[in-house]
């Protein structure tokens, strides 16, 4: 039980300080490959740092939605990164959902965030949740679809058996379907998360934002938590993708030499997975809003493919 | 030995005296409101027995069956306290009751205030005749209280009788249902001509026994008779007219339970009157599951209307539902009854978590409507500050709805989805592909419904209020707010307590499919929710409701650490620099909803028209209108030619009919002898 307990905390640890890392990489190679310097690798922790310090501008309007979306958002995200297996094959609470309570405990969070982001009565925050909730609503079959191909494979929505599944066959992400699955949660993946060429997480009162709309009215603590939750969802996201498609490396249990190396690997395969998602960003220029649903189209062909593949081959 | 029989009794009993003292209330008179009060304690009392009626019904089966000779040939008067019919009734007594707590505080500021008594007879006669059907067990009976059931519910929707609008859509949905009956009679006559008997017992498994062209063609009568009171696809046109105009308590009950007595239609011919049916049937039911639950979505998504929103929710949720019926037709047809019974479970509890929460958001929408005079979402706008409990209540059957965890909602379709995963291996032919994709549409389906509810729940509650009205609310009063309240407390209950409910569902599936799953869907003592077995997935919804709350109140610690509480400002909300922001700068419905109408034109056709008047220059313009709908396709391309030709058939029928006797008496002989000679060649 307490090895339980302990497992726990190490993964919210891992899982808290480990996200705002990634966001940081990804800003500064973005900033490499546009030929600037670009802020450093720890900005993010100093942005949190000051924002948790900072007093905070509730808009008048608001009301009580307003204050409770920060935590519960950062509440439904943190424990949707506890369900998923990060360093140990074992996920501290796999147990108590699979890949389906991870996409609906993300859709918890959003849920609010959206009436957070309508509850000021600025019409950039209904803006930000009309198109949020459009783009994220239709991201979700190819989303599933994929999830179901990769549950199908293991036999169990659970994320721990299924990278453990993974763990059996070591070149089994090179089968068809275990790719195309890939690439369309590859392409969810920059849709939920908000990037190019879907949103734009660098921009602020362009009339082209989503993500930053909602969130516009939230100042010091709040938005230092859904800053957070933002890069904790990315996180998830991230760690789905890898460890779900390469669980190479997972150690067994929490408490052993090889947790270490675990620790080091994941790190490694998240940060070529920010590299591949920043390449996408700076090489492309972003989609008119009503072309991303083209876009989701061919995640969704991708993973049904992936699905039609599992039986033929 | 606990009473069932004399609850039952003792709870139709309370109903009829509902029935006969709101019927002498109104031909006396009486208007006072000590009389809606006495008789919605009377529907109270007759819930509560019928409550505890169909818990006996559920928890101690016995094969009770309690019958009244007619005196009519075939019909005879029995009730049977079933498995699968105490279910119903029991989902029918938990929304009966907490309408009728609604109603002790809603009657006196409705449509029905005008005459309590014939409304409270009605609404009486509604609960004896649902009841009635769950319960019938003869099929004349049957649909004799079918048919009670529509009239009651005609009369209750067009209560309002001035509304032009409550006189259409009664007069849709009454027309619909007669010929939803049609279809029924004519199944229901097949099936019992193969039995020689009217007894729904000796219907069982009746359906492999008639030729495979005739069990077909009444598997597909029954299916769409029922499925016009479901509201299916493209039978569905009646639902978002009538469903509105009713006063709340009865849209809560016909969203809630009304409708259910289609589904409990198709679960008692699919389940009980067939043994086994073709791959063909399951799929036609899954296809129309999916279909349902897309396109009702979908149209819900366009309406500013909120109780219109509301009434095309239910069509999706009616999909859903049918989803978790099509998967256990296709899972017993392949061979799997472990499956099926699964599947079976998903489909019936939805049945019933939707009925709850979507009463719920049924009678918070009617607080809203008589706080702010409208239906119209665009008029109201933050009345969360001026109805706060209503606010919360409608919160959380938003969240429900919506699927999200930890909910009841939430619950229902993680038993769907994983049903329809498990489809995948249940067969080795090419259909097994269609349960994925059915799973992806649910999972578009649920994030559209979120989306949906954002918007009703955003636009109507959060922000400023949009007119005076709404500006004006006041919170609902004691009663409506405790009907309210019961009902969110089933949702959470439902929710997290899911894995102590379903043990329910063993005599149900046990007398259906021959199998009990619950055992198996139970582990780790009753707090983990699995889809077969723990090797196939895991969830729990306690723990994960349990584990928000502590994460939720972690970063409370984050302040601790950091030290200081930091300042806390209250302060106008950034308007563009312009004086101030005011209702107009607000979001709307309309453009909340206007992306997904640009994504899915292909079946909206959206159209709209925008009128600027200028004087000197068109930047500058004096007053703009702006009009913009979607095509509502089914009405106009199916009923609208339907309803043409119908017309012009019935204009050349009326040379027939000239008025003139003689030409009647001679249409009379004609038949007489055409008959004979039938009969004689016969």
């Amino acid at each position: 039980m307490s090895e339980q307990a302990g497992a726990v905390i190490a993964q919210i640890v891992v899982v808290l300080f480990l996200s705002p890392l990634i966001t940081g990489f990804s800003r500064t190679l973005k900033a490499r490959l546009q030929t600037r310097r670009g802020p450093g690798l720890l900005q993010p922790y100093r942005d949190l740092h000051k924002l948790l310090q900072k007093g905070m501008v509730i808009p008048d309007t608001a009301s009580w939605i307003f204050t409770a979306t920060p935590y519960i958002l950062f509440a439904a995200t943190l424990l949707a990164a506890l369900l998923i297996p990060t360093i140990s094959a074992q996920a501290p609470l796999s147990l108590f959902g699979g890949v389906l309570a991870v996409v609906y405990l993300l859709a918890l969070g959003r849920f609010f965030l959206a009436l957070g982001g309508l509850d000021t009565g600025s019409s950039f925050g209904g803006l930000g949740s009309s198109r949020e909730m459009t783009i994220s609503a239709i991201a979700e079959p190819a989303l599933m679809l994929a999830v179901f191909t990769v549950a199908i494979g293991a036999g169990s929505t659970n994320l721990s058996a299924v990278a453990q599944a993974g763990l059996g066959e070591s070149w089994r992400f090179l089968a068809p379907s275990q790719m195309l699955a890939f690439a369309a949660l590859f392409i969810v993946l920059i849709a939920e998360t908000g990037r190019i060429p879907v949103d734009n997480p660098a921009t602020h009162l362009e009339l082209t934002m989503i993500h930053e709309a909602m969130i516009l009215e939230y100042s010091g603590p709040y938005l230092a938590l859904i800053e957070w939750s933002a890069a904790m969802k990315q996180l998830v996201l991230m760690t789905l993708l890898v460890n779900v498609f390469f669980p190479f490396g997972l150690s067994a249990g929490w408490w052993q030499l090889d947790t270490l190396l675990s620790l080091l690997l994941f790190s490694g395969k998240l940060l070529l997975l920010a590299a591949a998602v920043v390449l996408v960003e700076t090489s492309n220029a972003k989609l008119r809003i009503f072309r991303v649903p083209e876009l989701l189209a061919v995640a969704f062909v991708l993973s049904a493919m992936a699905l039609i593949s599992t039986f033929l081959f | 030995m606990w009473p069932t029989h004399e609850l039952y009794i003792a709870g139709l009993l309370a109903y009829a005296l509902g029935i006969g003292g709101g019927l002498g209330g109104h031909a006396t008179r009486v208007v006072r409101p000590w009389l809606s009060a006495v008789l919605c304690f009377l529907s109270l009392i007759g819930a509560l027995f019928e409550f505890g009626a169909s818990m006996g019904g559920l928890l101690a089966p016995t094969e009770s069956i309690w019958s009244l000779a007619s005196g009519v040939p075939y019909l005879t008067y029995t009730a049977r306290l079933d498995p699968l019919g105490a279910y119903f009734t029991m989902a029918l007594s938990l929304l009966a009751a907490c309408v009728s707590v609604y109603s002790f505080g809603y009657i006196s500021h409705s449509a029905a205030r005008r005459s309590p008594g014939l409304f409270c007879a009605f609404l009486n006669l509604l609960l004896l005749s649902l009841t009635l059907v769950f319960t019938a067990s003869n099929v004349l009976f049957f649909l004799i209280a079918w048919e009670l059931t529509a009239v009651a519910a005609y009369f209750l929707v067009v209560f309002d009788h001035e509304s032009a609008e409550a006189r259409k859509g009664g007069l849709l949905y009454f027309l619909m249902s007669r010929g939803g009956t049609g279809m029924l009679f004519v199944g229901f006559l097949l099936l019992a001509s193969a039995a020689g008997s009217m007894e729904f017992s000796a219907l069982h498994g009746i359906g492999q026994r008639l030729p495979a062209f005739l069990g077909a063609g009444a598997f597909l009568l029954l299916f769409f008779g029922f499925g016009v009171k479901a509201g299916i696809i493209p039978l569905h046109i009646w639902l978002p007219a009538a469903h509105p105009v009713a006063p709340s308590n009865v849209s809560a009950l016909m969203s809630g339970i009304l409708i259910k007595a289609g589904i409990y239609g198709m679960a008692r011919v699919f389940f009980d009157f067939y043994g086994a049916l073709p791959v063909w049937a399951g799929m036609l039911v899954l296809v129309v599951g999916v279909v349902s639950a897309l396109l009702g979505v979908l149209y819900a998504l366009m309406e500013h209307d909120l109780k219109r929103l509301l009434a095309y929710h239910s069509i999706e949720n009616i999909g859903i539902i049918l989803m978790g019926f099509g998967a256990a037709l296709l899972f017993r047809a392949f061979g799997h009854p472990q499956l099926a019974a699964l599947a079976f479970i998903a489909g019936l509890f939805h049945t019933l978590n939707h009925g709850v929460f979507k009463c719920l958001l049924f009678l918070g929408a009617g607080s809203v409507v008589h706080a702010t005079h409208t239906r119209n979402m665009e008029k109201m706008g933050g009345l969360i500050r001026r109805m706060p409990s209503t606010a919360l209540y409608f919160l959380i059957g938003a969240i429900a709805i919506s699927g999200l965890p930890p909910l009841n909602g939430f619950v229902s379709e993680w038993l769907t989805y994983q049903a329809l995963l498990a489809g995948f291996g249940a067969t080795p032919a090419l259909t097994r592909v269609a349960f994925p994709i059915a799973g992806a549409m649910l999972a578009l389906t649920a994030a559209l419904a979120a989306a949906c509810f954002v918007k009703a729940f955003g636009i109507a509650f959060l922000a400023l209020p949009r007119s005076e009205d709404a500006e004006h609310a006041k919170e609902v009063s004691f009663s409506m707010q405790t009907g309210m309240a019961i009902l969110a407390l089933a949702c959470v209950l439902l929710g997290l307590g899911a894995t102590w409910f379903l043990p329910v569902f063993d005599p149900i599936t046990t007398a259906a499919l021959g199998i009990a799953v619950s055992r198996d869907l139970i582990a780790g003592n009753g707090f983990l929710l699995t889809a077969g077995s723990v090797a196939h997935g895991t969830v729990s919804t306690a723990v994960i409701a349990l584990a928000l709350v502590v994460l939720g109140a972690a970063p409370l610690l984050l302040w601790v650490v950091w030290g200081r509480k930091s300042a806390r400002v209250t302060g106008p909300t950034w308007d563009c620099g312009l004086p101030g922001l005011t209702a107009e700068n607000e979001f709307t419905a309309t453009a909340f909803s206007k992306p997904l109408r640009m994504i899915f034109a292909a079946i909206f056709r959206p159209r709209r028209e925008i009128q600027a008047e200028y004087e000197v220059s068109p930047y500058y313009p004096k007053s703009i209108h702006f009009e913009s709908g979607i095509e509502p396709t089914f009405e106009a391309r199916i009923y609208e030619p339907l309803r043409e030709a119908v017309l012009s058939l019935s204009s050349r029928m009326r040379r027939l009919q000239a008025g003139s006797i003689h030409l009647y008496l001679a249409y009379v002989f004609v038949t007489l002898i055409l008959l004979l000679l039938f009969g004689v060649r016969g």
